[in-house]
C-alpha cells in the first residue's frame, strides 16, 4: 500500500500530510492521558503496536506473482479505535521508510492517511456493525478485511487524482480503478489471510486477560 | 492452540510456500512496485521530486531490517501474552 518516496506531486504530498496530522495529534493526546490513567495499559497498545510491526513485514506472495503485505492494523482499531490506531500506524510507517526505503518521508501523510485513519475508520464502523449479533472474534475478522481492503482502495484513489488518466473527475475515477485492479488481486487474499490471524490473536488475547473482555464490553 | 490460529498459520504458511512450488510467480517484485510502474508507464513526464532518505545497501540487508523488524513485534507479542497468563 506505500505510495513509493517522491511519487505524490508536491502539492498532493502537502495536502494529504496536512489530513493526517490532526488525526495523529488527536491520536497521541489519547494515548498519553490514557497510558498515564494506568501505565499497565501500555502493554496492551505495545501488543497491538507488535502485532502491526509483525504484520506489515510479512511481505506474502500472492497469485499474480507480486507480494503484498498486510497491514496489521485490525487489532489496535478494534481495541482502542481509530485515533490510536493513527499513532501506531505513523511508527510503523516511519520505520519502513527510514530502514527499508518502503514508502516515504514525503509521501508518509498519504500512506498515514490510507493505512492508518481511512482504513480503520472503515474497519471500525465495520466491526461497530456487525458486533451486535456476532462475537467479538468474528467481528474483529470483518474489521480488519475492511481496513485492509478499504486502505488499499483509497491508495489506489490517492494516486487516481494525483495521476488522471484523463480530464476532470472521470479521468481520476478511470485512474483510481486501474491502481485498484492492480492492487485488489494481491491484497484479497491477503486480507482474508490476515482477517484470520488477528482473529486468532484476538481469541488468544481474551482467553489470557479478562480485562481486554471487560474492555470490549463482551461475556465471551 | 486455539483452531482458529491452526487455521490463520495455515493459511500463512500456504501463502508463504506458493512461489516455492509454484516457480515463475516468486519473483517478489510488490504490488507497491507495480503500482509505481503503472504511474511510469502512463505519465512518463513524471519525476519523482525527492529521493529516499536512506536506502538499505543490498537486497540481503533488506531483508535483516525486515527480519528485524518481524522479530521486534514477535518478540513483544510473546512478552506481553506470557506476562498476562502469569498475572
Amino acid at each position: 500500500m506505500h505510495i513509493a518516496e517522491g511519487f505524490l506531486p508536491p502539492l498532493w504530498a502537502v495536502a494529504w500530510t496536512l489530513f493526517a496530522a490532526p488525526f495523529v495529534a488527536y491520536g497521541t493526546y489519547r494515548v498519553t492521558t490514557w497510558v498515564r490513567k494506568s501505565p499497565e495499559r501500555m502493554a496492551m497498545l505495545a501488543l497491538a503496536g507488535a502485532f502491526m510491526f509483525v504484520l506489515s513485514a510479512m511481505k506474502l506472495p500472492s497469485v499474480t506473482g507480486s507480494t503484498s503485505h498486510p497491514t496489521g492494523t485490525g487489532i489496535a482499531v478494534v481495541m482502542f479505535g481509530p485515533g490510536v490506531t493513527a499513532v501506531l500506524s505513523t511508527v510503523v510507517l516511519l520505520y519502513q521508510s527510514l530502514l527499508l526505503a518502503h514508502g516515504g518521508i514525503t509521501t508518509l501523510g498519504a500512506n498515514v492517511a490510507s493505512m492508518g485513519i481511512i482504513g480503520p475508520a472503515i474497519g471500525w464502523l465495520g466491526y461497530r456493525a456487525v458486533r451486535g449479533p456476532t462475537s467479538v472474534v468474528t467481528g474483529t475478522f470483518v474489521a480488519t478485511v475492511l481496513a485492509n481492503v478499504t486502505t488499499y482502495l483509497v491508495t489506489a484513489t490517492q494516486l487516481g487524482i494525483a495521476f488522471p488518466a484523463g480530464k476532470g473527475i472521470s479521468g481520476m475515477i478511470a485512474a483510481a480503478g486501474n491502481f485498484a485492479a492492480i492492487f485488489a488481486v494481491t491484497q484479497l487474499p491477503i486480507a482474508i489471510i490476515e482477517g484470520l490471524l488477528a482473529a486468532a490473536m484476538i481469541k488468544q488475547l481474551l482467553a489470557v486477560k479478562p480485562a481486554v473482555t471487560a474492555k470490549l464490553g463482551v461475556a465471551t | 492452540m486455539n483452531r482458529l490460529a491452526v487455521l490463520a498459520g495455515v493459511g500463512v504458511l500456504l501463502l508463504l510456500l506458493l512461489p516455492v512450488v509454484a516457480p515463475g510467480i516468486g519473483s517478489w517484485g510488490g504490488a507497491d512496485g507495480a503500482g509505481m510502474a503503472a504511474v511510469q508507464d502512463h505519465h512518463p513526464e513524471y519525476e519523482p521530486w525527492f529521493e529516499t532518505v536512506w536506502t538499505p545497501p543490498s537486497g540481503e540487508i533488506e531483508s535483516v531490517l525486515f527480519s528485524l523488524q518481524a522479530a521486534i513485534g514477535g518478540g513483544i507479542i510473546g512478552y506481553v501474552l506470557r506476562a498476562y497468563k502469569e498475572t
